[in-house]
């Protein structure tokens, strides 16, 4: 092994790691990694599903050990062995999925995280820590709101608060922008110029390659494990970008328009004013009207939070219609079980696959067969055929060009190919009504684009797609019809082509509310 | 980036995880015993003779063995009656009451059909018993499904309701002339066959056959994948097209039957009489093994059958060595304190 020596010493040089390497059983997910960070930059990081980005930066923040290697804070050998060690170099890092306290305000979560936290909690003296960096870096929350009645861009918001309040000097941002509003990427990028300013170090994981342009000072790009190339905004290109992370160019889908024959065909999903009651924070749905046509797309466009997972929810059977009725192929359903929905050709991609798809702990494979249990059993279900699981699961992925390992538990992916197991799974078995929410959620670009192709490969063999999105680009590209979820009421159903993202954008936020939508 | 480990790789895993899993579970044992030898050295005795006593009197004869084998017998089902529904995410602390329901049924059966045959009356006191555990279980797990109640709560408060359905049987109507605690002895052929002259009786196998089913259950079968589906993520589970529901209540219900076929083997085999109050626990202790067992088959044999030495030696100490019994409980909280502290050097902490 080489012999690791300190970095040429750089003024403004923060954080060099040397030489990270990291194997989990059967996967090298780093192999000997080199990265300097500079103070005052946003340092992006770039890589296809898998690569090992999130892998490295828990290594930094002390999360996982590396097998070998090293890291240096300002030229001096350090030794991070826990998220605590990290802390104390100021390290500081937001993971994917939060770690807030939903039960607890603001201020006292962000108590909870400091390290001067004295035995008698001084709440006063958080609060008006709190309102000096929130007014100075436009992160304007309210310390004393409970963090359940918090929007995801509100809490992300605190989430940083919460380092900047711990004298974090370097931020790691796992996948920001992957679940938050287009106004609130803005606003976010916004804020990270201001921590720039005051020679903060960033870095920022995203799949985004135009976020990437728009924001960064400089970008790593990984691949398989391995850093293919470091580059400074000015030099990069999109088209470049993309062959670093993929050793290829890659062409966008083409979206034929569908010829619905409507009339012809009955509707395959007929929603007629369904209305729900939802438990806890949830949205009810009021007097929803919905059809969607075999070789149809139909775009929902909303904020989330507006009642997006309860249309799926409802059109799935895992909430009751209170009111209405609901009928796929023309025959009623609205009290039939989830098993007989699924039965009878519907998929269901949810919003967060950990959380609401996937068993962490068991295997891919396992995972990919809980759907379909009743195919799969053999001898009365003494037996499941797991070969017959493979084959017809390994068509699809060839089909889609993913690649998933069997054996390993699906806690243990990464966060995109996590997403790609659930897509492959549901889309498996030609199945007749797609529902796909934030299909492309935490997917490289290619992986989006396979995804969208293998939507429009659905809708031309007939059929139906309700396609739950916030991004307004992904709906205006692979939509028929249009329509806009606000406060869990339909409130503006739109052809692609008779509408502007102008218009939507309103509708979406309610700033242009028709007299039919206040409640 | 993504390749799947091979076939070799996967066995070696699993090779990795058995030792792993023996090697942690009998240093805490050493350790348990540690602490117990400095209690025996406390209160005066002498802890490697004891020691020495307790392993003649349990493993080093034939008859002492064939005592643990049948303290264990019971405790394989009590354990297993927890650890099946454990695996839907389900607390069963109800053994105790479903197994007294499932004495109690199968009583009436001993009871009311003692001329027949044993080829008929076995079985259907093995039925009746089942029936009477499940009911039992029943309610908890329907409460559950529906949403309205936790099932620890209910199945923790029925256990003192089902003693007190045993009393009022035995003593109203079924006790025998001479003693109103208990009924009269059962006809031959209402006891269960005994082995080898001990007092081992078919429960063992009972036992041990429904230990091997459950794996196999677990391991290859339908509803073993779906079971483990819905205690990984009960929500995406019902998304995913499971019958959540029907899983709970059935589940439930068969880890009450299984607690109530151990009733029937204790009636049956072991007391060949319905005694008021005759479980002493066993339901609990099931309840104790299976969490020390993580639930898994194998964990659950080699548990009970240390528990089954420390509870027979623990009756010899008591004989020989004048030890009050409640000595054999503080043997047992320090292995239960050890096991649940899980010291960390135990573990292996690659993960961290
Ligand atoms: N705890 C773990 N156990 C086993 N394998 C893991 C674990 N964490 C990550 N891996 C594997 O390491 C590889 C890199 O994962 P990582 O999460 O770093 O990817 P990523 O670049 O963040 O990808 P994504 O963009 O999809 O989030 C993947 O193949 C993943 O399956
Ligand atoms: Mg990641």
């Amino acid at each position: 092994m080489p012999k690791l020596l300190p970095p040429e010493s750089h003024p403004t040089l923060m954080i060099s790691m040397r030489e990270i390497s990291k194997t989990f059983p059967g996967v090298v997910a780093n192999d000997r990694i080199d990265l300097d960070i500079y103070r005052a930059e946003i340092h992006a990081l770039l890589g296809e599903n898998g690569a090992g980005k999130s892998t490295l930066m828990k290594i930094l923040y002390g999360f996982y050990r590396a097998d070998s290697g090293r890291i240096f804070l300002d030229g001096q050998s350090l030794s991070i062995q826990s998220p605590h060690d990290a802390r104390l170099a100021q390290i500081g890092m937001v993971f994917q999925d939060f770690t807030l306290i939903p039960a607890f305000s603001v201020a006292e979560n962000i108590a909870l995280f400091l390290p001067d936290l004295g035995a008698v909690l001084d709440i006063k003296d958080v609060n008006l820590r709190i309102e000096q960096l929130s007014a100075r870096y436009n992160l304007k929350v309210n310390p004393h709101a409970m963090v359940s009645e918090l929007s995801i861009g509100e809490q992300q918001k605190v989430e940083i608060l919460k380092l900047l309040l711990s004298d974090a000097r370097l931020l790691i941002l796992d996948e920001p922008t992957r679940v938050l509003a287009p106004h609130e990427v803005d606003a976010l990028f916004q804020v990270l110029d201001g921590l720039r300013k005051d020679g903060l170090a960033i870095i920022l994981i995203t799949h985004k390659i135009n976020e990437v342009m728009e924001c960064s000072d400089r970008i790593t790009v990984l691949r398989r494990g391995r850093v293919v190339g470091t580059v400074p905004q000015p030099d990069a290109s999109e088209s470049m970008l993309v062959e670093m992370m993929f050793e290829k160019k890659l062409s966008d889908v083409e979206v034929s328009r569908s010829v619905i024959r409507k009339g012809a065909l009955q509707p395959l999903l007929k929603l007629h004013g369904v209305y729900t009651r939802s438990e806890g924070l949830g949205v009810n749905l009021v007097d929803i009207d919905l059809e969607v046509c075999p070789g149809e797309i139909v775009g929902v466009a909303g904020v989330s939070g507006n009642g997006q997972k309860e249309l799926g929810d409802v059109v799935l059977g895992m909430i009751k219609c209170l009111k209405g009725t609901k009928n796929l192929f023309g025959k009623g359903v609205t009290h039939h079980s989830i098993q007989r929905m699924r039965k009878s050709g519907i998929s269901y991609i949810p919003e967060n696959p950990l959380t609401m798809a996937a068993a962490p702990f068991m295997t891919v494979l396992e995972n990919m067969a809980v759907t379909k249990t009743w195919r799969y059993a053999r001898q009365g279900g003494l037996r499941m055929d797991w070969q017959a699981v493979m084959t017809d699961i390994e068509n699809t992925m060839k089909r889609m060009g993913f690649s998933l390992p069997w054996y390993v538990p699906a806690r243990s992916l990464s966060g995109g190919n996590l997403q790609r197991m659930i897509i492959v799974r549901e889309l498996t078995h030609d199945p007749r009504l797609i529902i796909a929410s934030y299909l492309t959620r935490g997917l490289d670009v290619q992986s989006t684009i396979a995804a969208h192709s293998a939507l429009i490969q659905a809708r031309e063999n007939g059929a139906g797609v309700l396609l739950i999105s916030e991004s307004l680009e992904e709906l205006f590209k692979l939509s028929d019809r249009l329509i806009v979820l606000y406060a869990g009421r339909i409130v503006g159903r739109f052809r692609p082509k008779e509408t502007d993202s102008y218009e939507i954008g309103h509708l979406m936020t309610g700033t242009k509310v028709q007299h039919d939508t206040k409640s | 980036m993504t390749q799947s480990p091979d076939a070799r790789n996967r066995s070696s895993f699993i090779a990795e995880k058995l030792m792993h899993f023996l090697v942690r579970y009998g240093l805490m044992i050493v350790i348990a015993f540690l602490f117990f030898g400095l209690i025996l050295l406390i209160s005066g005795e002498d802890p490697i003779q004891s020691y020495r006593d307790i392993f003649t009197s349990t493993l080093g004869s034939s008859y002492g063995f064939s005592e643990v084998v049948v303290a264990m017998s019971p405790m394989l089902l009590t354990a297993l009656a927890v650890a099946l529904p454990s695996r839907l995410g389900l607390i069963n602390v109800g053994v105790e009451g479903q197994l007294y329901m499932g004495a109690c049924f199968s009583t009436w059966g001993a009871l009311a059909f003692s001329n027949s045959p044993s080829w008929i009356l076995l079985p259907l006191m093995i039925v009746l018993g089942m029936i009477g555990g499940a009911l039992w279980a029943f309610i908890p797990g329907y409460l559950r499904a529906l949403g309205l109640v936790n099932e620890t709560i209910t199945t923790l408060l029925l256990n003192s309701v089902a003693p007190m359905i045993v009393s009022f049987f035995v003593f109203g109507f079924w006790h025998s002339p001479m003693d109103t605690n208990k009924t009269p002895n059962f006809s031959p052929s209402a006891r269960l066959p005994k082995f080898f002259d001990t007092r081992i009786d078919l429960s063992l196998v009972i036992g041990l056959a429904l230990l091997v089913l459950f794996w196999f259950l677990m391991r290859y079968t339908r509803w073993g994948l779906e079971m483990r589906a819905i205690g990984g993520n009960p929500l995406a589970a019902r998304r995913n097209g499971i019958p959540v529901k029907t899983y709970l209540i059935a589940v439930m219900c068969i880890g009450g039957a299984i607690a109530g076929l151990a009733g029937m083997t204790q009636v049956s085999g072991y007391y060949g009489v319905l005694l008021v109050n005759f479980s002493r626990g066993i339901g609990y202790m099931g309840f104790l093994i299976s969490w020390l067992a993580g639930g898994s088959p194998l964990g659950i044999l080699l548990t009970s059958f240390v528990i089954s030495i420390i509870f027979s030696g623990g009756n010899l100490l008591q004989l020989t060595r004048d030890l009050p019994y409640a000595v054999i409980n503080v043997l047992l909280a320090f292995t239960l304190f050890v096991v649940l502290a899980r010291p960390s050097f135990l573990i292996n902490r690659k993960e961290a």
